[in-house]
Formats: structure tokens, C-alpha cells, sequence
């Protein structure tokens, strides 16, 4: 194995040795550490176009909107400014997985990125049971090819504007808008087969009898009492609650055409694909410069990379992984980067060279010798809230001194709740693990009644915890764009899940 | 594996979105060039410019929670001296001390800035204006033509001849038909000169034999021949003209204080930088008049100070001379914008109102009027009034009223929006 010749020298590439490079790392990644990757496809891409990529979210191709060139006026406006310097690669979950690697790049950042992104992102993706689940890789490119022209269709035949005020409302809920859970696949045929059953059922049980007696509290006349009915079965048709507004709103609202509803959809099912990543962020990047780090480090054994080139790696690579302190000017909450590698490294740790602490705290892995295939379980079958609830080892928490704190609006101070000692771990790790849990973090609302008779007004509750409200200035604002879309007078009630209590209260109309 | 080269790809991907991100910003744009006319010098507009805006329009709202409110725990990293149990007093304007909830964007949007391409700004700035009346000039002077060069021709006139080709035809002429060349003959003397010296009789004779025979030749072959002449050609097209000629009248008048002549230029320095940038072959002329009018230079213009009575007609004659001697009327559209406070001498009128509708109405494609002034009395100015006719029978004259520099725009917009109704 040792002794292979040099791939490169020096910081100049071509195309050659790009190929040369993709099949020294595919020898790794593929042979060594048993990645399972889609195929790949690298694209070289200059830095303005790096910049029109960062604007369209990152996607290949996209439809248009102007806040994809306002991100781009500000990103632009940064990098030129010399605020911040471009992002060496990018990495398209599609199914041939595209890579975007920048030309300025030097022929060691050339193998990093491919190391990190072609294998490293590009494994993650295609393994990781919430991108299975959720995403549907081959049909990516398709989607948002469609998506883009359907978008532009639409401008053609109902103006600019029409397109643009519906896509900012749909942006504006894009957030409450993911399936949590896995959708309950019932064909219309299905719905179909139950509503006759029940109606079977309520043939079958009637009994006239039951009309004479009075109603309790409604002393009102009896078709009254009818159209509550209707009203009820209404609601059940509704699916209420539902949490997935986008969803909702195509499916129900009253006023809109088939074309806006369609275009909801798009923007639902972007929402969809984005959810994954923003759940994995943390062990997806953990991933990748984990891979990266293996296959540079095995290059370098087996002789392929030089020792300039080494050490060009090791300098982004800690530049990459720094966690800076809390107090430190730099510190821009916890780098997915640092954490995500350092925990991947631990579970290698543990797995091979375990210490006593280890081997009570993870008695299932504690130097079972089989780090990689642990490791490759763990990006497989996990996401950043139970990979932190079930990885995260005492020793890592003291490396990084990870402490707890509260913080309450009603109190004059912050409270430092824990800190790395016995007593601490665990709980330390089940709040950085909530952390992560973007069902914790996003805002919890639901679309709870919808009257299609009467007002035809529309209700969503919020549920508030631990008191955190929502932004009041933003509520109204993106409540209006709710009312725009479902065309009639909305509210929106905040209330406490334990008490019932309705502690505000929001109300929009649509614009005329 | 593939490796796919997409430098080449085609640059601006994002443009679309650029455009819809300006369109949506159109109006606070316009507002920052208003902003620029009350204010700034106008010349800075010509450069592209960071534009900063402070709108409720570019942000994009969304549910989420109040940074303010609520109970939260989070973890930190770096822990140095905390114990558990340590309590920390907020700072006093209680930012919440967290960082962990930002702005959605994660980033304060309250002023977003950007720059902006002087084309973008000024195509915002003069979008859906333009010159009236240009097309119907068009047809009408077809008539008229262009010389372009149109390769060469073997005769012509002598100051036509193309020295270059002529030269070129004429060398290889001479190569051919071995000329013998001046540096030749040149050292064929000194040897000559040489062989004397040693009294080499024979080879002086062999040399002279040489020298004749090679006099005649030059004598035969020409240097430059008539085959050799190579002329200019040009060639008359016919050429629509859209070539114009804006004419600026300004009064600098006693009457005209300092604040409405800087109203005036204003405008004008907004109708310049307009017709610059739609109209490539726009000609300016400058005239400026108090009871004489002369023809200045852009600097003089804006800049010059002079002063003394009000005789309008003295520019309108002006105007017309220098239509007769520089701007045939079938090659120039003519345009003309005249500013004034409204004031005029009394006996003047007649004249004026005469030259206008006999002499220069009549040539111009569009005829702007625009009286700077007090608001006092609206619409009671001596040439206000005397104009009031005129618009009825010629439909190429508008007038307007500016009062204040926030008002120049608009007034300029309305004299110069698409079809105007004429």
C-alpha cells in the first residue's frame, strides 16, 4: 500500500488530475471506509457563479423570485466588501449528485472538496434514513426544472405580480409547512370507501325516534341543528388540525385557482426537501469532514499527497473545525462543523480505545473494534437530536467545557444551570440535544378550525412554550399573508397547551 | 464520474431575479433619486451609487419566536470559571444575553444596502420616457442620405486618393518589374568611386555600363503609375434621420433669483442627462438670455452668472438663426424647453408670440414650457398667459409650472411620458 506515486505537487490542477484525485479518494472512501455513494458529477464553476448558486439557495436551477436577487445583491455586496470569502464547494442532493467545486481553488482544496463533498455529503445523503424517507433524489433536478417553468408559465399568463405576491406568501409560511411525521397514504378511493361506510352505518342505526327527542342546549329550529352538522362533517374533511399550513391552504382554501394551488405545492415540497438537511445539519457536516479527514490522512500514508500539501489541508481543516468560546468575538453559536467531527472522532475513539467512563456510558459500542461500521450505522439510522441524546460522550462535553444556561424574560439575571461535571452530563446533553430539535425550535402552530359556512373565518392556534411568544410585528405581517391566501378573515390564537388558556390574539384580512 | 467545465456557462444566472429584486424596490429608488435632484449634485448621478433602503417591503416575515419573551435553556462551549448555581445580571438593555435567536435572516434588515449599476439607476429614473414625436420625423426625411466608405476605386478625385493602396501597388509593380531601387544605385556609385581610386579601369567600366543601363531602366519603369492609383470610394445611403437638436432657453434675468435659476438648471441638467442616455446623436445648444440672448457652452450655462432685462424674442431669434445655419430641418428634429419665471417686457409680447407660432412652432417636433416661480400667483404671469393661446393651435407645445425641486421630476416625467397625448 505505501509508497504509491505522488498525485500532485505543487497547487496548480487540471482536469486530469481531477480524475486522477476522484479515483484515489473513491479507492478510500469506497474500498477502506465502505461508503455507498450516488454517482457523481463534478462541475467547475467560477466565483460569480458561486454567487448566483448561493442565491438560488444553493439549487442548480431554480424559479425567480426577487429575494433570490436580494440574497444575491447582499452576498455579493459581502464578498466584495471582503466580509467573507466564498464557500469552497457545493453539494446538490440529486441523484447524480452534483458537486460545485470554484476554479480559484488550489489542487489540495481540489482533493478536500471531493473527498468532503463527493463522498463525505454525498454518503450522508444517500444513506441517511431522513433523506431515504423524505427526499426523493432522482426526481430533484426534474422537480425544480418543472417548478421553474410552471413559475414562468404563470408569470406569462397572470402577470408578475400575481406570481410574486402569491410566492411571498407561500415563502412567508414555508416553515410551517414540513410533514413531521410520515404521511398517512390514503387514496381518494380509500376516503371514498370510508364516508360510504359511514353513511351505511348511520342508514343502518336510524332510528326516527331520536329526532323527537330535544336538543340540550340549542333551542333553536331544527335545520339549524342540519347545518352544524355539516358544518362538523366539514371540519373532518378539513383534517383539522393540520400543522402543514402550505398543505392546507392548496388543498382548502376557498378562493384560489388551480394554478395558485400548484404553485403552494412547489413551495411545500421545497420546504419538504430543505427539512432533512436542517435536521442533520450538525452530522451531516460531521460526516463529511470526517470523511475528508480519513481519506487525506490516508492518502498521505500511502504516499499520494506531499507534505506541503498536508499541511495546506491541516490549516483549513482547524480552520474548519474551531469552536470558538462562548465569550470569544467569534463565536457564532456551536460550529456543526467542530462538534459534528469531534463526536464522529469520539465514536472512533471509543470504539477502539475505550476508557472505563466509556465503557459505562456506551456498553453497546465500548471497543467493539468496529468503528466505521458504528460510525456508518449511526449517519444511517439518526438525526442531530438523538445522534447528540445518544453519542454525546462525558469526556467530549469536558474537551469543549459545555455549560448550561436559563435564561427567563422575567428574571434580571441568567442562571448557569449546569456545567461539565458528574452531575451535569447527562443533562447537558438531553439540552443540546433539544436543541437540535427543530420541532422545539420552530414555532408550534396548527390550523385548528376553519368555518366554511358562516365567516368562512380561518383559526390557528399557536402553542406557547416555556412563554416563548411570537414575534408580534412578524405575526401580523405573515398572518396577513395567510389571509391573502385563503382569501377571508383569519386569527390566530396563542394559548398555553396546559391551561387552555388564550394568552393573545392576531387577526388579518386579505388586502382588497 | 463526470467533470463538467461550466465556467463558460452563460454569467448573470441571477439576473431575473436581479431585475424583479429592482422592480420591487422601483419606488424606493425613485424616491432616494428624488432625494438626489432636492439635494445632490446631479453630475453624481451618472455613477453608480450605493443605494440604501430602509423598507418594510424587503423583509420577509415569517412565525417565529420573540427573542424577548420566554424561559430558555441552552448550552454554551468554553466554559472558564462558572459553577453551576453562578447567576449573571443581564446588561441593562436586556438583549436576552442569548444570540441564539437572531433575526430569521440572521441578519438585521432594518437598513439593507446595495449597490446599483448607473444603467440600473438611470433606467429606473427614465423609464417609460421619451422624446415625442421622433418616429413621424423619421419617414418623413428618408431623403435624406449618408456617404460611406465603400472600398476603393481606380479613379477619383486627387484629394480622395488612398496613399496606402496606391503605395502598395506601386512596390510590388516595381519589384516585379525589377526597378532597380535608390540604395542600389547608391552603392553601385561607391564602387564605382572605389574602383577609380584604385584605378581599376575595367571593373569602373563594367560598373558604369551597369549604372547606365540601370538609368534607363528606372526611366522605364516608373516609380508610380497610373495603374498603381487606388481612390476612397464612398457610397450614398439613403439614412432615417433621428438625429435632435435640443434647444435650452434660459432666462438669467434680474427677475430669476438665485433660487429659481437653481430650480431651472436643475431641470436642464435632468433633460441632459435624459436625452444623453436615450439618445445617442442628441445635440445640445445652450442659450441663455436676458434682453440679449447668446449661445454659451454647457459650463457657462449651468454655471455663468449674468443678468439684466427680459426680452424673450431675443433667444426665439437666436433659436431661429442658428436653426438656419446649423440644423436643416430635414436632417434634425428639433426640440426646444424653454425656463423662465414668466416675466417678459410688455412690448415684447407681440413679437414673441409671433416668432413662436409663425417661425418656430412650426419647426420644432415639441415645444416645452416651464415656468419656475413663486406659488403665489399661480398662472398670472405675463408669459403663462400670453402662452394660454398657443396651446390650442399647436398640439407640439406644452407648458408647466414648477414651484419647488421636489416637483422638477414629476413635471419633468409628465412632459416626457410615453405617448403623450398629442
Amino acid at each position: 500500500m505505501m509508497n504509491k506515486q505522488l498525485l500532485y505537487s505543487g497547487s496548480e490542477w487540471d482536469f486530469d488530475l481531477l480524475r486522477r484525485v476522484y479515483d484515489a479518494c473513491e479507492e478510500i472512501a469506497v474500498g477502506e471506509l465502505g461508503l455507498n455513494v450516488y454517482p457523481n458529477q463534478l462541475e467547475v464553476i467560477t466565483s460569480e457563479q458561486m454567487l448566483d448558486a448561493y442565491a438560488a439557495i444553493g439549487m442548480p436551477t431554480m424559479y425567480r423570485h426577487w429575494s433570490f436577487g436580494k440574497k444575491f445583491a447582499r452576498e455579493e455586496m459581502l464578498y466584495r466588501k471582503g466580509a467573507q470569502s466564498l464557500a469552497y464547494e457545493l453539494v446538490i442532493n440529486s441523484n447524480p449528485c452534483v458537486n460545485y467545486i470554484m476554479e480559484e481553488n488550489t489542487a489540495t482544496m481540489q482533493t478536500l472538496v471531493i473527498a468532503h463533498a463527493a463522498f463525505g455529503h454525498n454518503h450522508f445523503f444517500k444513506n441517511n434514513q431522513l433523506f431515504r424517507q423524505w427526499t426523493r433524489a432522482d426526481r430533484v433536478l426534474d422537480e425544480l426544472a418543472y417548478a421553474k417553468k410552471f413559475l414562468a408559465d404563470c408569470e406569462q399568463r397572470y402577470g408578475l405580480d400575481a406570481v410574486e405576491d402569491l410566492l411571498d406568501s407561500a415563502h412567508a409560511l414555508m416553515q410551517q409547512s414540513v410533514d413531521r411525521y410520515a404521511p398517512k397514504r390514503q387514496s381518494t378511493s380509500d376516503k371514498k370507501q370510508k364516508a360510504e361506510s359511514r353513511a351505511q352505518y348511520l342508514e343502518s342505526t336510524y332510528n326516527d325516534l331520536y329526532r323527537t327527542l330535544p336538543t340540550t342546549a340549542d333551542r333553536a329550529a331544527k335545520p339549524l341543528t342540519e347545518t352544524e352538522e355539516e358544518a362538523k362533517q366539514e371540519r373532518s374533511a378539513l383534517e383539522l388540525p393540520q400543522e402543514n399550513l402550505l398543505g392546507f391552504l392548496a388543498r382548502h382554501a376557498p378562493k384560489l385557482k388551480d394554478w395558485q394551488r400548484e404553485v403552494l405545492e412547489i413551495v411545500r415540497r421545497l420546504a419538504q426537501y430543505f427539512y432533512p438537511q436542517r435536521q442533520t445539519k450538525l452530522m451531516n457536516e460531521g460526516c463529511a469532514t470526517f470523511t475528508h479527514y480519513e481519506i487525506m490522512n490516508r492518502l498521505h500514508d500511502r504516499g499520494q499527497v506531499d507534505q506541503g500539501a498536508m499541511l495546506e489541508f491541516l490549516h483549513m481543516h482547524t480552520a474548519v473545525v474551531t469552536q470558538p468560546s462562548f465569550d470569544s468575538k467569534f463565536y457564532q453559536g456551536i460550529n456543526p462543523y467542530a462538534l459534528g467531527f469531534a463526536m464522529m472522532r469520539d465514536i472512533q475513539r471509543i470504539c477502539e480505545h475505550p476508557e472505563e467512563e466509556d465503557r459505562s456510558w456506551f456498553p453497546e459500542i465500548a471497543g467493539n473494534g468496529e468503528a466505521m461500521q458504528t460510525i456508518r450505522h449511526a449517519w444511517a439510522e439518526y438525526r442531530d437530536e438523538s445522534f447528540v441524546m445518544q453519542f454525546l460522550s462525558p469526556r467530549l462535553i469536558r474537551e469543549l467545557r459545555m455549560f448550561a444556561v436559563n435564561n427567563h424574560s422575567d428574571q434580571p439575571f441568567v442562571s448557569i444551570n449546569e456545567i461539565h461535571d458528574e452531575q451535569g452530563y447527562r443533562n447537558i446533553r438531553q439540552q443540546l440535544a433539544s436543541q437540535y430539535d427543530l420541532s422545539k425550535q420552530d414555532a408550534d402552530i396548527e390550523v385548528t378550525d376553519a368555518d366554511l359556512k358562516g365567516s368562512r373565518r380561518l383559526v390557528l392556534t399557536h402553542r406557547v412554550h416555556n412563554g416563548r411568544r411570537l414575534n408580534k410585528e412578524q405575526c401580523n405581517r405573515t398572518l396577513r399573508h395567510v389571509a391573502n391566501l385563503w382569501g377571508y378573515r383569519v386569527r390566530m390564537l396563542e394559548t398555553d397547551p396546559e391551561t387552555g388558556i388564550t394568552i393573545d390574539e392576531y387577526e388579518a384580512m386579505p388586502m382588497p | 464520474m463526470h467533470v463538467i467545465d461550466r465556467r463558460r456557462n452563460p454569467k448573470s444566472k441571477s439576473l431575473g431575479n436581479r431585475q424583479r429584486f429592482l422592480r420591487r424596490m422601483k419606488s424606493h429608488i425613485r424616491e432616494a433619486v428624488n432625494q438626489s435632484i432636492r439635494s445632490r449634485k446631479i453630475s453624481d448621478l451618472e455613477k453608480g451609487q450605493e443605494i440604501s433602503i430602509d423598507s418594510k417591503d424587503l423583509q420577509e416575515p415569517s412565525f417565529h419566536h420573540d427573542a424577548k419573551h420566554g424561559n430558555r435553556d441552552f448550552i454554551l462551549p468554553g466554559n472558564k470559571e462558572y459553577k453551576r448555581g453562578d447567576v449573571i445580571s443581564k446588561p441593562p438593555s436586556a438583549e436576552g444575553g442569548s444570540g441564539m435567536e437572531g433575526s430569521p435572516d440572521g441578519e438585521g434588515e432594518d437598513n439593507f444596502s446595495f449597490v446599483i449599476s448607473s444603467d440600473e439607476f438611470l433606467n429606473i429614473f427614465f423609464e417609460d420616457l421619451e422624446l415625442p414625436n421622433l418616429a413621424k420625423k423619421k419617414l418623413k426625411s428618408l431623403k435624406s442620405s449618408e456617404r460611406v466608405r465603400a472600398g476603393f476605386a481606380k479613379d477619383g478625385a486627387p484629394q480622395r486618393m488612398n496613399l496606402r493602396q496606391t503605395m502598395r501597388r506601386s512596390l510590388s509593380r516595381r519589384i516585379a518589374l525589377g526597378r532597380p531601387s535608390k540604395s542600389e544605385m547608391q552603392e553601385l556609385e561607391a564602387l564605382l568611386k572605389e574602383a577609380l581610386e584604385k584605378q581599376d579601369e575595367v571593373e569602373a567600366d563594367r560598373i558604369r555600363k551597369r549604372l547606365s543601363s540601370n538609368r534607363i531602366r528606372m526611366q522605364q519603369v516608373p516609380f508610380l503609375d497610373t495603374v498603381d492609383l487606388r481612390y476612397t470610394r464612398f457610397e450614398r445611403l439613403p439614412r432615417p434621420t433621428t438625429q435632435a437638436v435640443m434647444f435650452c432657453l434660459m432666462d438669467t434675468s434680474a427677475s430669476m433669483t438665485e433660487q429659481l435659476k437653481d430650480l431651472a438648471k436643475r431641470f436642464y441638467m435632468l433633460l441632459h442627462l435624459f436625452l444623453k442616455r436615450h439618445y445617442r446623436s442628441v445635440e445640445l445648444v445652450f442659450i441663455r438670455h436676458t434682453y440679449l440672448a447668446s449661445e454659451v457652452d454647457e459650463d457657462t450655462f449651468f454655471h455663468g452668472r449674468e443678468t439684466g432685462g427680459t426680452v424673450v424674442s431675443s433667444a426665439l431669434e437666436k433659436m431661429s438663426e442658428i436653426v438656419d445655419a446649423r440644423y436643416p430641418i430635414d436632417d434634425w428634429n428639433i426640440y426646444a424647453a424653454q425656463v423662465s419665471d414668466g416675466h417678459n417686457f410688455d412690448y415684447d409680447m407681440q413679437t414673441t408670440l409671433g416668432l413662436l407660432s409663425q417661425r418656430i412652432l412650426p419647426l420644432c417636433q415639441y415645444y416645452a414650457y416651464i415656468e419656475v416661480g413663486d406659488d403665489i400667483f399661480p398662472g398670472t404671469s405675463v408669459l403663462w398667459n400670453g402662452y394660454t393661446p398657443l396651446l390650442e393651435q399647436h398640439k407640439n407645445f406644452a407648458r408647466a409650472e414648477v414651484t419647488e425641486a421636489s416637483e422638477i421630476f414629476p413635471v419633468f416625467h409628465d412632459l416626457f411620458a410615453h405617448e403623450r397625448a398629442t
